[in-house]
């Protein structure tokens, strides 16, 4: 039999539209708060106004009077019940961390946390009552800066006797990857060149387009939860081990779910609470947050302090690179919140062979919303740092960045590169994506206008910014993920179903929530089985149908899910071809499969997948025991290593020197994400992708006042920026395959948020450094370019 | 996001929309509920009744009336967008009303709705300011007029009474001038950090008329007097303008936020001053 592989690939690579995309833009299809059940109960939860208080006393009486409420239920409730919030990541063994309840008890530690939770007959009338909630708050002072914080200068949790969860250092001189960095910088000071930054990652809010949801039915066997979430999976096992349901009791359903971005890879105190008020009421309860409570209480990304030094030789060649973070925790930790600046911590050598290397992260709580994963989770911070200092360095020594960039990286002939933090980096053309790129953009004319502009004195001046990123995709190996303290896998599972009609269930244990992957799915196992891309189904977000996964994130679904769904249709494959031996009454060995048939080499003679599929469900003709009357298959992928998706970003901004407005002339990505299945897919990916870090860079920050309350708790002022805030996008490829999996894809849902930030920025500092700016703290709004512009001037 | 609950009127005449006001005592008018509802649904805000404007066709329109246009106060902002009356004689109010937040908001938001509002930051304020229009405002005791200087008294403030109605506003013609709304935000669909309204009528290369107002330079919207006078008989050109703009910020006291603090805006009133009247002016 011949490989399957050598096949013309019909369906990977075609532009296919997504089949998701009617249900999904016209709304009419099962979102979370469109389930309706009989008799269902609906909740508000009541929130702390106060960032860190004690809760002295709580009068529910009249909330329990007023009309509808069937309970009204506070923390002293709930205390033995609800157990506590799990943190997944221990990332280093002596981590701190407060109990994480999931409606406060006495003590609240940011403004947004649950004190209370209504339960009545209608949405409205809980909300109604949730108003009569008279909750006595004792004030106490806030640990908001996350520098006078990790010096415990104000205690976020006052028992727990500090606010450092823990500190966590790679040194490539003890870990024997590399040298000293210490020594390097010395040199670099003596006759080299030290660049030296602090870079602030302001706070972001994720904003999905979908708030959060959970429908509880308590009714049957199984309670059934139905959770607006990224992680089914992840639900029920944490219902189980924290309120002590036994997990076979639990059946989740992840339905259509509007948007993540790492905000909905969580296991909530919502889902815990609605679970709770279920049980109790014993009829099904619903709890949909307003769009206020999201963008308070949902998880918040980033908000990092990266101290960075950057070590180079006069010609610009980098000699080491050393960092000492502070990471904001917010209030508690979340499912991976301590890990998210580890996530990053071993990429900031980003596409560059760096001698030496130390970077030290704080974990720091302070009484503000927990952080939690956002889209790249830490890698962002990673690439944004070193391609800042990169710009800085090319400055410093008076070079194209470009060519400080290809002084400094790993050659295409050189992989696989062992880094200086210990990662193997499998593949890549950086020069190949750097090329396209400059021709795509026009790097030539654009450097060409903008020295007429900076000697004319425009008032509108002309930048260009560059990032050359990698990043780690395909979350993860499971080995590598228990090595750093995660306490789950990383692998994933699949199944492939053939139908007596000839169809196909794809059953993936991945959970889209808007990545397409019921079309890319199909498109895999259409090309892998010679079916029609229409004959094949895929079912996901739900635990009695999808019964192992480990559900999407990290850029992970294509490259581990996927890669089980081409192993679970090669299984099919091979059960398949006894069976079309014994029917075609031929010898296994002279069978062909071609096209979606069996055929018996050098007959006419032969069977397509659907007509076996419907004999193995006849069954008559088959003979014997070791011939399984299915063609069903099952595999479960464990990757042995990432894959590191790469890129040549490049900006061009015009600064309006007068009012300090940013406009993204022209922006051109090329990204090397392997094989592509669905090049339309992977557009609309790196589309939403530069969006967001587009907004990084210009548009987005949580800011909070000096008493912990949230300033942008709405979308007037947390400004996440329409189509019409975007340029167009020029976006290209380069196709350099992994090695680390049988495809050669390696993932891009996070390479345009993590590729653009840095790019942006860069470009806007590169417009003005002739006016004497060399930094703008972003996001880099009108105001602080006009002010960066007004010191530049004065200096 | 469920308002409190609240009794729901819909008047059919200017009239009986009084009589339910001035019987009602936490009443609140609703016209387009485009600025009312974002605040009834987070509870900012909440009212015993609401008296629904939208069934009371007098309120509704634009009308011819000699000297001025009269624009009913129930009239979307989509239909003014694109009033050729409008366009002819009061152009400034077509171009702003062009950069009012997105098609659905224009769609449903009203005219009258957005000024009687009196958001500091929206645009309508500062161009009927700079237009000198009047306020036909209905109550118990009758209609009245009130000019645009009288009108807005404060941040969502105005001289309509709790018990009154914004009826029309009627806008002098400006027939042949020219007019740029200029407006600074940093997304599409964000309210003005700064903005500046004028309109110039021009002789020759001579600027004869100016009118400029200014959004969120204060409490209420600011008509820019010095600029005004300081342009009147100067040429339209860059220098000239500018030395007059330069006067925008004159007696303002802008507000400070997560976009700017006040230096800032009065910097950008005198930088968005120069650029609209130069581009109402044709030379911008």
């Amino acid at each position: 039999m011949t490989s399957t592989q050598e096949r013309p690939a019909a369906e990977i690579g075609a532009p296919r539209k997504r089949k998701e995309d009617a249900r999904l833009i016209t709304g009419r299809t099962r979102w979370t708060d469109n389930v309706v059940l009989p008799g269902m109960l609906h909740l508000a939860m009541v929130r702390s106004p106060f960032a860190h208080a004690r809760i002295l006393g709580i009068d529910t009486e009249a909330a329990e009077n007023a009309p509808g409420v069937m309970a009204v239920l506070i923390g002293t409730d709930l205390a033995d019940e609800q157990g506590a919030l799990p943190n997944a990541w221990a990332v280093v063994p002596e981590q701190k961390a407060p109990t994480h309840p999931s409606m406060a008890v006495d003590h609240v530690a940011f403004a947004g946390e649950i004190v209370a939770m209504v339960v009545a007959r209608t949405a409205a009338e809980a909300d109604d009552a949730a108003e009569l909630v008279d909750v006595d708050y004792e004030e106490l002072p806030p640990a908001l800066d996350l520098k006078a914080s990790a010096a415990d200068e104000v205690l976020a949790h006052p028992d727990l006797g500090t606010n450092v969860s823990a500190v966590w250092t790679f040194d490539s001189a003890e870990s024997g990857t590399g040298q000293d960095v210490d020594a390097a910088i010395a040199t670099a000071r003596e006759s080299g060149i030290v660049i030296e930054r602090e870079i602030r990652q302001q706070r972001l809010i994720p904003a999905f387009m979908e708030p959060r949801s959970i429908v509880v039915d308590p009714t049957a066997e199984q309670l059934t939860v139905w959770s607006a979430t990224q992680v089914p999976h992840f639900v029920r096992i944490f219902i189980a081990l924290v309120l002590g349901i036994p997990e076979h009791k639990i059946r989740v359903i992840a339905p259509d779910v509007g948007g993540g971005f790492g905000g909905k890879l969580q296991f909530t105190p919502e889902e815990v609470l609605t679970v709770i008020a279920a049980r109790r009421t014993g009829k099904p309860c619903k709890y949909s947050e307003s769009r206020s409570e999201s963008l308070m209480s949902a998880h918040h990304g980033r908000d990092q302090v990266q101290k960075v030094t950057l070590a180079a030789t006069k010609d610009g060649t980098v000699t080491g690179f050393k960092a000492e973070l502070l990471a904001d925790m917010g209030a508690y930790l979340g499912l991976v919140t301590s890990a998210i600046p580890l996530l990053g911590a071993l990429m900031y050598n980003g596409i560059y062979k760096f001698p030496a290397y130390r970077l030290t992260f704080t974990n720091v709580f302070t009484n503000k919303t927990w952080t939690d994963a956002y889209r790249g989770a830490g890698r962002p911070e990673a690439t944004f740092a070193i391609e800042r200092l990169m710009d800085e360095l090319a400055a410093e020594v008076g070079a194209d960045p470009l060519e400080i960039r290809e002084r400094n990286w790993i050659k295409h002939e050189e992989f696989p590169f062992d880094t200086v933090t210990g990662m193997r980096y499998d593949s890549g053309n950086y020069e190949a994506a750097t090329a396209k790129a400059k021709e795509l953009f026009g790097y030539d004319a654009l450097r060409a206008e903008q020295r007429r502009r900076r000697e004319s004195g425009d008032p509108v001046q002309l930048g260009i910014g560059v990032s050359t990123y990698t990043e780690m995709c395909g979350l993860a190996p499971s080995r590598w993920l228990g090595s750093m303290g995660y306490v789950g896998g990383g692998w994933e599972h699949a199944s492939v179903r053939m139908l007596p009609t000839g169809k196909v269930e794809v059953i993936t244990g991945t959970s889209p929530h808007g990545q397409g992957h019921e079309t890319a799915w199909s498109q895999l196992v259409a090309d892998r089985l010679g079916v029609a891309f229409e004959d094949v189904e895929v079912l996901h977000g739900d635990t009695q149908i999808a019964a192992r996964g480990l559900d999407t994130y990290g850029s992970r679904s294509l490259a581990v899910g996927g890669m089980a769904v081409l192993a679970a249709a090669d299984r099919v494959i091979e059960k398949a071809k006894p069976i079309a031996a014994q029917l075609l009454e031929a010898n296994v060995d002279d069978l062909d499969f071609t096209g979606g048939r069996f055929g018996v080499r050098g007959t006419e003679s032969g069977m397509s997948m659907g007509e076996l599929a419907f004999a193995v469900f006849q069954g008559h003709k088959l003979d014997g025991s070791d011939v399984e009357r299915s063609l069903d298959a099952d595999a479960t992928l464990d990757p042995d290593d990432f894959s590191f998706p790469h890129g040549t970003h490049l900006c061009a901004t015009e600064v309006d020197t007068e009012t300090g407005g940013v406009k993204i002339r022209s922006y051109v990505s090329v990204d090397d994400v392997g094989l592509v299945v669905n090049p339309l897919i992977v557009e609309g990916q790196v589309h939403g992708g530069l969006a967001q870090g587009i907004a990084q860079a210009l548009f987005e920050e949580a800011v909070h006042d000096e008493s912990g309350t949230l300033l942008t708790g709405s979308f007037v002022e947390y400004l996440v920026p329409s189509a019409a805030d975007l340029p167009a996008f020029v976006t290209a490829r380069t196709e350099t395959p992994a090695t680390t999996n049988q495809l050669g894809v390696k993932g891009v849902g996070e390479a345009g948020t993590i590729a653009s930030t840095p790019a942006v920025v860069n470009a806007i500092v590169d417009a003005v450094r002739h006016l004497g700016v060399t930094d703008i703290p972003m996001p880099c709004s009108p105001y602080r370019v006009w002010k960066a512009l007004q010191e530049g001037t004065r200096s | 996001m469920i308002p409190a609950g609240f009794e729901y009127y819909a008047p059919t005449s200017v009239d009986e929309a009084v009589t339910l006001l001035h019987d009602h005592e936490d009443a609140k008018v609703l016209a387009g509920g485009q600025s009312l509802f974002a605040v009834l649904r987070v509870r900012l805000a909440a009212f015993e009744s609401l008296v629904d404007l939208g069934k009371i066709d007098e309120l509704r329109g634009i009308r011819d009336d000699g000297d001025a246009l009269v624009i009913g106060a129930m009239t979307p902002h989509s239909v003014v967008q694109i009033d050729p009356q409008v366009f002819d004689h009061a152009r400034l109010i077509s171009l702003a009303t062009a950069t009012i937040a997105d098609p659905q908001v224009r769609h449903r938001g009203t005219f009258g709705g957005s000024l009687a509002h009196a958001d500091p930051a929206g645009d309508l304020p500062a161009v009927a300011v700079a237009l000198d229009a009047s306020f036909v405002i209905a109550g118990p005791g009758g209609r009245r007029t009130v000019g645009a200087s009288e009108f807005f008294q404060g941040v969502f403030t105005t001289a309509v009474g709790e018990d009154e109605v914004l009826v029309e506003v009627r806008v002098p013609k400006y027939t042949g001038w020219g007019a740029h709304y200029e407006k600074f935000n940093r997304v599409a669909q964000q309210w003005s950090i700064v903005a500046v309204a004028a309109a110039v009528r021009l002789e020759g290369d001579t600027i004869a008329e100016a009118r400029v107002g200014l959004t969120n330079m204060g409490s209420t919207p600011i008509r820019a007097t010095a600029v005004e006078q300081a342009l009147v008989g100067q040429p339209a050109t860059a220098d000239a303008v500018r030395a007059a703009a330069e006067r925008a910020a004159d007696g303002t006291s802008p507000p400070t936020d997560l976009n700017g603090d006040a230096d800032y805006r009065r910097h950008l009133a005198s930088v968005l001053t120069r650029r609209a009247v130069l581009a109402a002016a044709g030379t911008g």
